[in-house]
Parts: structure tokens; sequence; C-alpha cells
């Protein structure tokens, strides 16, 4: 690597320009090669010791908690939940709003911190987009079984049906299952599609036989000419560019539900952004969750470097501090706006006998994530997985507070009522919890984790122009070195 | 056993990395050739320059398909909602002015119209899927997706010619030339 070379050459007469040098992506100086084995190695190796300790009871959960928990509702009915009251949205929806949540900073990763260059995001997009589909997967279940006889679900489609009714297109419940189901196909499309060539650096690493007939399929016979691999960038960007409103809109649409009732408490304009940044907030606290050990697991850390971490943990500090001054804007403006039925809405939510699912929200979400201001909490992978775990469960909190404490004190007292989840909606939710994880387990053993190309992509010495200062000796500039922490010694 | 008559593909030549393969391509794009293709592990940008090659023509196919979203998405909602089953709900009527209350599903349905031009409109411009390509019969071509940069000039390009082509790539810096071979 030639970095520090620029100043070797004959001295510049003018004054030389000091150049911060960039902060590498891949440590160690790692070749092409080493970066094919080691992500390939993840999946071709036989699975760690720890996989199998993660995957054989998640996958169990899944199976009791979904699989037996949704045949036990279906086949008994939808009372069996807690919310047979006026807290009609109950945990189903809470968990829905979760789940989709958690969606977003696949997307964000993927597509926004794409179109502004960020390229960190390569080591991290394939997991991160993994995880957006397992969560949006995990998310559909509550609203299907939450219709109440699931095998209605078609009536949100607008399909002719036998009553003649056509749906309501105003309505946001309808707009959410457009933008749920959008999100899920778009977000599939460009998981797939940034994926081929990856199957295909497998498919080429295979011995004859059924797995190279697999990947080769899904691999689609991609080839890696430049005549494909200019479709190919201008494909990548437009779904980067389609996804990026999109992924603002799924979450602004989901606060329309609660944004667009009469509901003190609800009815505010704040709710579409505050969504936003929550659900990117909670997205990246789960990735950390996820990516964290799994760097250990399969010894990524040249690929997935503390910068990585270091940049992820400061984005869950901006977007932590933008959901605090959500809620604090949300106080204000019940306080200011003078609706005395706003006023308690609140005053309910901070005093009432769910004080403590505020409490946990404010803490999780608020103050927690301020730590990440010290650099030494950041490079601190223990303080960093403890904060990134009380994100996770803060903003479930989150949902639950905005859901629950509100529908629990509507207009007429004759409808309050103090919600508790039975044991088949926590069953539910727990065998969500086990599905996305044994989903993500599979996705290690059979996908590639990491864009390899695009990882190869952000060396520095495939730019096909690194090595042009060789002809021009001397470009009047300094390259400073930057600080690296790694390198450092740490 | 039966006898297989081969029909010659192209050549195939290694170059050492991005860079070499970026001066390469501009030269063979000098000499005039029109089939062929470079191979890398990644996407080079700025190679498509170098190869003399148009801007993709994907954006054009993807703007149409997210109009035919957005028109999709107005008539679904003004024909079912204003023509079918006009009900007035919210307190809004059923006419052209609920406009407003449709841009969701309108936004939504560009989106994914757009979403799936991208994906069949890709597919379509780099024709594949396929099973089988003459490439492959290689034996280094498989580097290509790991670390390896290859030019391959066709020989169904007008300019080829068997010792000329191959004395350009060794001009040029290319390796390990190779006569790549289909079986007919």
């Amino acid at each position: 690597m030639a970095t520090t070379t620029h100043t070797a050459h004959e001295p510049h007469t003018g004054v030389k320009l000091p150049v911060l040098e960039r902060e590498k992506l891949i440590l160690s100086g790692r070749s092409y090669h080493w970066i094919t084995d080691r992500i390939c190695g993840v999946l071709e190796n036989r699975q760690p010791f720890i996989w199998w300790l993660l995957f054989i009871p998640s996958a169990l959960i899944a199976l009791i908690g979904v699989g037996g928990g949704l045949t036990h509702l279906v086949s008994t009915g939808v009372g069996i939940w807690g919310n047979t009251n006026r807290v009609m949205w109950g945990w189903p929806i809470v968990n829905f709003v979760f789940w989709i949540g958690i969606g977003h900073a696949g997307t964000l990763i993927s597509a926004i911190l794409f179109l502004t260059r960020q390229n960190w995001r390569t080591s991290i997009n394939r997991a991160a987009e993994a995880m957006t589909i397992f969560a949006v997967m995990c998310a559909g279940i509550f609203p299907a079984f939450h219709v109440g006889r699931v095998w209605f679900a078609w009536f949100l489609a607008p399909v002719p049906n036998a009553n003649a009714i056509w749906q309501n297109f105003k309505s946001p419940l309808l707009w959410d299952v457009f933008a749920v189901s959008t999100y899920f196909t778009i977000s599939l499309i460009f998981w797939y599609l940034g994926m081929v060539p990856d199957l295909a650096t497998i498919r080429d690493r295979c011995k004859p036989g059924l797995r190279r007939i697999l990947y080769g399929i899904f691999s689609l016979g991609w080839r890696g000419g430049n005549r494909q691999w200019s479709h190919y960038e201008m494909a990548y960007l437009l779904l980067a560019a389609l996804s990026t409103p999109l992924v603002l809109s799924v979450h602004s649409v989901v606060s329309f539900d609660f944004a667009t009732s009469v509901v003190p408490g609800w009815h505010t304009t704040i709710f579409p952004p505050y969504f936003v940044a929550g659900a990117i907030f909670g997205g990246f606290a789960m990735v950390l969750t996820i990516m964290v050990p799994a760097r250990f697991i399969y010894g990524l850390q040249d690929l997935i470097t503390m910068k990585h971490i270091d940049n992820m943990a400061k984005i869950i500090l901006l977007t932590g501090t933008i959901v605090g001054y959500a809620y604090l804007m949300e106080l204000f403006v019940a306080f200011y706006s003078g609706a005395i039925y706003e006023m308690d809405a609140f005053k309910f939510r901070i005093a009432g006998p769910y004080w403590w699912a505020y409490l946990a929200m404010m803490t999780c979400n608020v103050i927690s994530p301020q730590v990440f201001w010290w650099r030494s909490c950041r490079e601190n992978l223990w303080v960093v997985m403890i904060v990134a775990m009380f994100v996770n469960v803060g903003m479930w909190f989150e949902r639950f507070v905005i859901i629950v404490t509100t529908l629990a004190r509507m207009w007429l007292p004759g409808d309050w009522k103090t919600f508790s989840p039975s044991p088949q909606d926590q069953l539910l939710f727990i065998g969500t919890i086990g599905l996305f994880l044994a989903l993500f387990m599979l996705f290690l053993r059979f996908l590639p984790c990491i864009n390899i190309a695009e990882v190869k992509w952000a060396m520095r010495e495939s730019d096909p122009h690194h090595d042009d200062h060789l002809e021009h000796p001397d470009p009047g500039t300094i390259v400073e070195a930057a600080y690296q922490h790694e390198l450092a010694g740490k | 056993m039966s006898t297989t008559r081969k029909r010659v593909y192209g050549y195939l030549a290694e170059f050492k990395n991005a860079s070499q393969l970026y001066k390469a391509a501009e030269k063979v794009r000098d000499a005039g050739f029109k089939k062929w293709d470079c191979y890398s592990p990644y996407p080079i940008h700025g190679l498509d320059g170098a190869m003399g090659m148009k801007r993709s023509i994907l954006p054009w196919f993807v703007f149409f398909g997210g109009m035919t979203g957005t028109a999709t998405a107005f008539s679904l909602a003004y024909s079912t909602q204003v023509i079918i089953y006009p009900t007035i709900v919210q307190a809004k009527p059923t006419n052209i002015f609920t406009i407003p209350a449709y841009f969701p599903i309108m936004f939504e349905l560009t989106v994914l119209f757009s979403g799936f031009t991208v994906l069949f409109g890709l597919l379509a411009l780099i024709q594949l899927p396929r099973l089988n390509h003459p490439l492959f019969a290689s034996k280094q071509f498989h580097r290509a997706t790991d670390d390896g940069f290859f030019i391959a000039i066709e020989a169904r390009d007008p300019q080829f010619s068997p010792n000329q082509t191959r004395d350009l790539l060794a001009e040029i810096g290319g390796k390990n030339i190779e006569l790549v071979e289909e079986e007919d």
C-alpha cells in the first residue's frame, strides 16, 4: 500500500497542502483473495459450536412460539389475546411497530449511506439488509393475525370480492398495507440484486455438485464483465434512490395510523419524523447487537473495524437525541396547546400506572446513548453492546407507551382499562424473536454475510487511478497520517 | 464417445490490477474492437469511458415503469372510491378533490413498479439469467469473481484475427493469454 509515498519525490517549490489520510476501511492491508476467502469461509467452513448453540434454541422457540402459537391462536380465536377491550391494538401492534422499525437501519445503510457515499457501509450493509428482510417478516405476522380472522386477510388487497365492497383508500391502514408490502418487496430485490456477484464468487469456489448448481442458479450466470457491471451499478443506484424515500415513507405511514386519529397523545404532526428517527435508532442498535458478536465469532475484525462500530455508535447517539427531543417536544406541545385532554394523556403516561414503561423508555432511549459522547465508551465493545441492548428494550417500550398507555385512557371513562398481555401474546412475541435469530443464523450459514464485491471496491488500490501519482510525481499535497486506533496498538 | 466440434469464442488475457486493466482497455478501445469486455471482481469506476461505452439506458425504463405505477394507483383509487363504490368517510368527498388521500398509495406503487422495472430491466440488459457461457470453460476465468482482472476479445468481432489479437493483448500487458473455445 503506497499511502504516504507522495512526499518522496523532488521538492515542490510552493507550499504543500496538508491532506489528512483517509482512515482505512479494511485493515492489515488484506488482499482481494484474503477477503474472498474470509467471507466465503463463514459459510464454507464448519460452523462453530456457538452457531449451533444459538440456532437450535432459537429455531425451537420459533417453532413453538410462532408455529405453535399461531396454530393455537387460529384454532381458538383472537379472543385469547389480551386486547379484548379498548386497548384493542394491544401487544400485537406494539410488536408490529417494533419489528418494522428494526428493519429501517438496513435500508438506511444500504440506500441512504450509498447515496451519501459513506463507503464504510460496504462492510455492514449485507447483514443489515438481511436483518431488514427478517424483521419485516416478523412484523408482518402481527397485523395479519390481528385482523381477527386471518383467512380473510386477503380483504386487505384491492381485489373484487363477493360483497362488492372496496377498500377505503383514504385510510392510513390501507396505506400501511401498501407501504409495508412495497417495503418488503423492494428490500428483497435490493438485497438479492446486491448479492448476485457474491453468489457468483461462491459458485466459482464450489466443487462441481449440488451446491455449485444451486449457487449457479441463484447467481444467474453472473460473469463480472464491465458490460454487466455498468448496468448493474445503475440498477443499484436506482434502487438506492427509490429506497431512500421509501424507507422514510414506511414509518411515516405507520405513524399516520396514529397521527390521523383524534386521540390525545397520538394526534400530533411530530409523529412521522419522530417515528423515522426512532426506527433508525432502534435498527442500528439491532445491527450492533448482531454484528459485534458475529465479527468476533467469524474473525471479521479487519473488515468490520472499530471505525464502523464508532460510526454506528455516533448514529445511535444522534438519532437517540432526536428521539429524546421528540419526547420532550411532545410534552411541551401538550402543555403549550392548553388542551386539557392532551395534557392529561401525558400526565397519565408519566405518572399513571404505566410510569415504569415511560421511565424505561426515557432511560433506555434518551439517557443510555448519551455515553457515546465519550470516545472511550464507543471503543469499549461491552459498553456498546450494553447500550445496544438498552436501546432494543427501550424502543419496544416506546411503542408500548405510545399504544397501550394511550388506548387505556380514551375519551369515555367506561372504556378505561389496564392492559396486560395474555400468555399467548407473550409466546408469539418471544417466538418472533426466535424466528428472527434463526433466520439470521441460516443467513450466516448459507449466504455471504458481507458484500464481497463492494468491500473490494472500497479499497484504495481498487481505484484504477490510485497509482497515477507515479506518473505525476508531485501532486503538491502532503498526506498526514490520520488516527487509527487499531494501528496505534489498541 | 461422440466427437465434439469446437468453435473459438475468443482470447482471454489476465491483467495485474485495476489500473493495468484500465490502461489496457483504452488501448483495446482505440484498436477499434466492439465485441469485447473487461472482467473484474468489483465494478471499476471510469472503465465505461475507457471501454468507450455509453451510459446505461436503464433509468429510462424505470421512469416509464414508475409512471405506470403512479397511473395504476391513481386509477385503482379513483375508480374504486369515486366510480364503483363511493363512500363518504372522514368527511371527505367522493370526487377528484380527494386526491391528496391517494398520494401515499400512488407513491408506494410508483416505487414498487419502479423496483420491478429495475430488476427485470437489468436482467434484460445484461442478458441474464443464462445457464452457461463459453468463458466458464476457461481454467482461469473463475478468478474473475475473486481477484483476477481479465479482458476477453470475442472471435465474432470483425477486427479479430488469431495472431494479431493475441499479439495486441500481449503488447498491452496481458498475461496467461488463452484461446477460449466453446463446444459447438
